[in-house]
């Protein structure tokens, strides 16, 4: 399906206000994608995401899985060259998405039985609800 | 009131909730290598959760509380340096410290919401464990060591929360070697091994054991493939995954061969002779 | 007095937004004014013989052209005025475009009233004018050239040949620069050495040419016209006039060092020759590893071994004076530390090198004869991945800047790879192919068009040793794939940088940098080859980076300017210079300790007091005002921009008179200061 551009930055505006991140700060050089050591796992790459973001295609990157499965682990955070703090704007979707659906990603009846460290749980909880 | 001007060797401990769960082993072998050493670590009275993860937004400071709380307290207790040995905490207690430190008005307004605290005017320092093992220098470590580790070969595994971001980095953030200096001071011979900055796909082990079995596998064999015995880690979290999803590892790679994973203070404690505290533990 | 006022429409660029009609009869009014008018090009040739015509007919005395800016068409109208018979300094530019009609578009009727505030203050400032002579300065016809790669070699030999002496001097035991070291050259794939090497020849035989290499640029004092340089040649404890470059010498020495002309890849003896078609070929010992000391001889193997005895240990530094007019900068480039990347493993791994390794490598007169082996263990890579942008267009790295040449030396480098090795296979990581050059996107077209060369789109996040290959971990985002390729080498293309010393040089020459160490131009479009400092000249990629037809080019401007200088009678420069009023000096010396020219002396009075007073060098003074914002006497002005004046203008923009108000005692202080009072 072809995308139609318009004017459409009213969920950049509030991922803005949530991360404190610049997205037009991305050149898109991939080094993000490069390092991502949960990459084979998603289904956008995380310099995709930033694109659809600038490009206004807001569905897209709100139906990922990507945003979900970042663990904040900070790899493309410490090497983009443009200082873009992706783990933020990551957790600026997530945050969006949680505040504004009001419900859970993952409640806590989905997550494994068996005996995890606290902060495996308390980091889950933190992530995916609310 | 506070308690000023604490002896300058008494650090401040910061336990968090797993050490007193599935990291007990951490503790108690991390106390007791510290007692050895002459580091006076005391645990502080009345702590609550260090508030993992970071909170990334910029625009809810609620969840800076909890951090901000412990390091007031730790500071109206006069303590100057306050310690983890979980890199979970250690991550989140630093980040949130240089998250108020960069605008007063953070700070100022968490300040304000904490009014039963004192207010925390930045004067605390952050550092893990290992940094004060890092300080406390190589001839310390050696001259307490009683069984030299007899060139064991050990893959130093960081993860992420001790190297990233940048901003709160123990060590150079691509090729750390503070635990590698630790472990030759103990006679171990570190091996090199790419993947020991790689995240080990973290709190997902509570919803995605499997990708963390498959990140954990890489990891492992990486280290094995470099001649590691053994992998040690400082994170409670990243121990958890390398270890016990090996089992979900099996399952996934039926050739997958068990590998020896344990906190880098338990290689301490073996090297210092304290092998009764680690039976205990 | 009569003052003629020329306003210009610049087109609709200023007449579109300001009022002109108004502005024309507003500024009529204005004291001394005896003429005001209006032109659609003031700067065209009929707008400047209106301006010479009005002059004559009503007999102008001061003009005031209301335009651009004064930076664009300043001297344009100078000499307009001077034709018609005035003193080239009795004007004055009220700047009503880049700084008015320009940034406020949308405010038509502030735009006029502004306008008509900077012509009105203007006309106050040109009513105090006086004519000013311009000042003669002695002009040396010698020209010192720092820097003996292309661009250093290229600027001397334009200016010898236009037959002027040129001083050439090299830091380096031999001319050629970088390019000597290149393999081939892209896009026409010539032999870099062959094109070189006549051109170093030349350069060394010419009679207008003094090379001193191994030799380094110590002081240098004076301004345009006449500096005093003095050059150190380090001692090369080989007499270059005896040495006849056979070679006998290296033969027998003991001791073998990394060859910094093979990048270290290759070894060289104490007493070497970096390469064989050095200029000029003379041998030299190099003391930091040679077994023999200063104090102490413990080898004498070359010694004995050289026929024409041109070994001499006991050499020292020596000190050359020189005088010269003009200075060109042609100090190059250097490849931004390999360190710095360490998630590539940049100085960890052998295998992971820059470009000018990989040049080495290829080069048949390289240290592996041509035939490319990796550092690590001598085998020939035959997988190559080839990272650009590593680490420039990387703010996060400090190199915001693009390198600029590596898209086109990467292409090079992949293709002659596969020359070379012909089952081999290159993958090129890019953001950008920037090809803008001439034959360049033909060049790249042909490299990505070539069977086992693989252009990659993204960058590499981590590269790491697995066995003895290097895992390299990148992403191609034309197809939104993570990928990882196991390579035998990998090759990075780092920053171009300011060479080495740059900085320093170019403190001790009061030439402005940019915030990368480079060179400033003093225009980034007309003006190229400057630097704001006047005499001085820059060439190649002390300015920015660039490849060799960028480098030779801009080395031939640089020449021109020169010769151009030298073609004059006699140098006169800008009487724009500070004039020191002896009866108000007190001799504080104030202004000799601000001035950033050492342009202020303080010389004794010949009277029974002997006090001091402060004299100016015309021929150093830059203009700059610093010493007049220092004295508190306002003893010392710059001609053309006096105290009065300025005053005069700032009153005419305020619509206030000056009025003298005593300041109440202050601590410490008890001044008379000018307050500035507006009119009921």
């Amino acid at each position: 399906m072809r995308l139609v551009l318009k004017k459409n930055d009213g969920l950049l505006k509030k991922i803005k206000a949530i991360s404190g991140e610049d997205i037009y700060a991305c050149y898109q050089c991939g080094m993000c994608s490069a390092g991502c050591p949960m990459g084979q796992e998603m289904d956008l790459l995380p310099n995709q995401v930033i694109r659809l973001l600038q490009i206004g295609a807001e569905r897209q990157v709100l139906h990922c899985r990507t945003v979900w499965l970042c663990a904040s682990c900070f790899t493309c955070t410490a090497r983009c060259p443009k200082g873009v703090n992706l783990a933020r704007l990551m957790e600026g979707v997530r945050l969006f998405l949680l505040r504004t659906q009001k419900e859970d990603h993952f409640s806590p009846q989905q997550m494994v039985k068996e005996p995890l460290p606290p902060i495996a749980l308390i980091g889950a909880l933190r992530k995916f609800t609310t | 009131m506070a308690e000023k001007g604490k002896q300058t060797m008494e650090i401040a401990y910061f336990p968090g909730c797993t050490l007193k769960n599935t990291a007990k082993r951490l503790e108690t072998s991390a106390l007791g290598v510290a007692k050895l050493l002459g580091l006076d670590l005391r645990e502080l009275p009345n702590w609550t959760c260090c508030g993992t993860c970071f909170s990334l937004a910029e625009d809810n400071l609620m969840k800076q509380v909890a951090p901000i709380r412990t390091l007031s307290r730790a500071a109206s207790l006069g303590y100057s340096v306050i310690t983890t040995l979980c890199s979970v905490c250690y991550n989140t207690l630093k980040q949130a410290d240089l998250f108020v430190k960069s605008d007063p008005k953070r700070l100022k307004k968490i300040n304000t919401f904490m009014e039963e605290e004192a207010n925390y005017e930045g004067q605390i320092a952050v550092k893990h464990f290992l940094t004060l093992l890092d300080e406390l220098g190589e001839e310390k470590i050696k001259e307490a060591v009683k069984h030299n580790l007899n060139g064991l070969k050990v893959g130093c595994y960081y993860g992420c929360l001790l190297l990233r971001p940048q901003s709160i980095a123990i060590d150079d953030c691509e090729q750390p070697q503070i635990m590698e200096r630790l472990m030759k001071a103990l006679g171990a011979e570190p091996v090199y091994f790419p993947y020991q900055v790689e995240c080990c796909g973290s709190y997902h082990t509570a919803v995605h054991p499997e990708i963390v079995a498959r990140r954990a596998y890489r990891i492992l064999e990486n280290a094995r493939e470099n001649g590691a015995e053994i992998v040690v880690t400082s994170c409670p979290l990243c121990y958890f995954n390398l270890k016990d999803r090996q089992k979900n590892i099996k399952e996934i790679y039926s050739g997958f061969k068990p590998m020896k994973v344990s906190y880098f203070t338990e290689i301490m404690a073996d090297a210092f002779g304290l092998t009764k505290i680690l039976e205990n533990g | 007095m009569r003052i003629g006022v020329f306003i210009c429409h610049c087109g609709r660029n200023i007449a579109g937004v300001v009022d002109i009609k108004a502005l024309v009869d507003r500024v009529s009014t204005l004291e001394n004014v005896v003429y005001a008018t209006n032109e659609m090009y003031l700067c065209s040739d009929p707008g400047q013989r209106k301006i010479q015509e009005v002059i004559k007919e009503f007999k102008l005395d001061r003009v005031v052209v209301a335009a651009c800016s004064p930076k664009m068409h300043g001297a344009t109208f100078a000499r307009a005025i001077e034709e018609a018979g005035l003193n080239p300094y009795l004007i004055e530019i009220a700047n009503i475009r880049e700084q008015c009609s320009w940034v406020h578009q949308d405010l038509r009727k502030i735009a006029t009233e502004k306008a008509f505030k900077l012509i009105k203050a203007a006309v106050a400032k040109v009513a105090l004018a006086k004519p000013l002579e311009p000042v003669y300065v002695p002009l040396t016809r010698k020209v010192l050239i720092i820097g003996g790669g292309v661009a250093g070699i290229q600027a001397a030999l334009d200016i010898a040949n236009g037959g002027f002496e040129v001083y050439l001097v090299e830091k380096s035991p031999t001319i050629g620069g970088h390019m000597a070291q290149l393999d081939e050259t892209f896009p026409t794939l010539d032999c870099s050495a062959c094109i070189l090497t006549p051109r170093m020849v030349e350069a060394a035989r010419h009679p207008n040419i003094h090379l001193y290499t191994y030799a380094e640029v110590k002081q240098v004092e004076g301004v345009v016209g006449s500096y005093k340089v003095t050059i150190e040649q380090k001692p090369r404890y080989v007499d270059p006039e005896k040495c006849t470059g056979c070679g006998d010498c290296a033969e027998v020495c003991p001791v073998i060092v990394p060859n910094e002309f093979d990048q270290g890849l290759g070894g060289r003896k104490a007493i070497y020759i970096p390469f064989p078609q050095a200029v000029p070929a003379v041998y030299t010992i190099d003391l930091e590893h040679c077994l023999n000391t200063e104090k102490l001889i413990v080898c004498e193997q070359c010694y004995k071994a050289c026929g024409p005895k041109a070994i001499n240990y006991l050499m020292g530094p020596k000190e050359i004076e020189i005088e010269v007019g003009a200075i060109v900068l042609a100090t190059g480039y250097d490849l931004w530390p390999i360190e710095n990347l360490r998630e590539y493993g940049g100085g960890e791994y052998p295998d992971v090198i820059n470009g000018l390794e990989f040049e080495r490598l290829l080069c048949s007169s390289g240290p592996t004869g041509g035939v490319v082996r990796r550092p690590s263990d001598g085998k020939i890579p035959k997988r190559v991945v080839f990272i650009q942008c590593a680490g420039s267009r990387d703010p996060k790295h400090g190199c915001a800047y693009c390198s600029k040449i590596c898209c086109m030396y990467t292409a090079k480098h992949a293709l002659l790879y596969k020359h070379a090795v012909p089952d081999g296979e290159a993958y090129v990581f890019f953001i950008d192919v920037r090809a803008a050059g001439k034959r360049y996107e033909e060049f790249v077209q042909r490299v990505m068009g070539t069977d086992g060369i693989k252009y990659l789109r993204g960058k590499v996040s981590k590269v790491f040793q697995r066995n003895d290959k290097l895992v390299v971990w990148g992403v191609d985002t034309l197809s939104g794939v993570a990928v990882e390729i196991e390579a035998d080498m990998v090759v990075l293309a780092l920053p171009i940088v300011p060479s080495q010393g740059t900085k320093e040089l170019a403190q001790m020459l009061k030439a402005p940098t940019d915030e990368y160490g480079f060179l400033s131009e003093i225009h980034p479009k007309l003006r190229p080859v400057e630097s704001s400092m006047m005499g001085i000249y820059l060439a190649g990629a002390v300015q920015a980076p660039k490849d060799i037809p960028d480098s030779v080019s801009q080395a031939s401007a640089a020449a021109s300017k020169v010769l151009s200088l030298f073609s004059n009678k006699q140098l006169a420069l800008d009487p724009i210079k500070a004039e020191v009023d002896l009866e108000k000096c007190v001799g504080c010396g104030e202004c000799a300790k601000v001035c950033p020219f050492g342009a202020i002396t303080m010389k004794k009075r010949l009277d029974k007091k002997k006090r001091k007073y402060a004299e100016v060098n015309k021929a150093l003074c830059q203009g700059c005002g610093c010493c007049m914002a220092a004295c508190r006497k306002e003893a010392i002005q710059v001609e053309g921009f006096t105290l009065p004046q300025l005053r005069a203008q700032i009153y005419a923009i305020l619509d206030a008179k000056p009025t003298k108000v005593e300041i109440k005692k202050k601590e410490g202080g008890n001044e008379d200061k000018t307050a500035i009072v507006k009119p009921r």
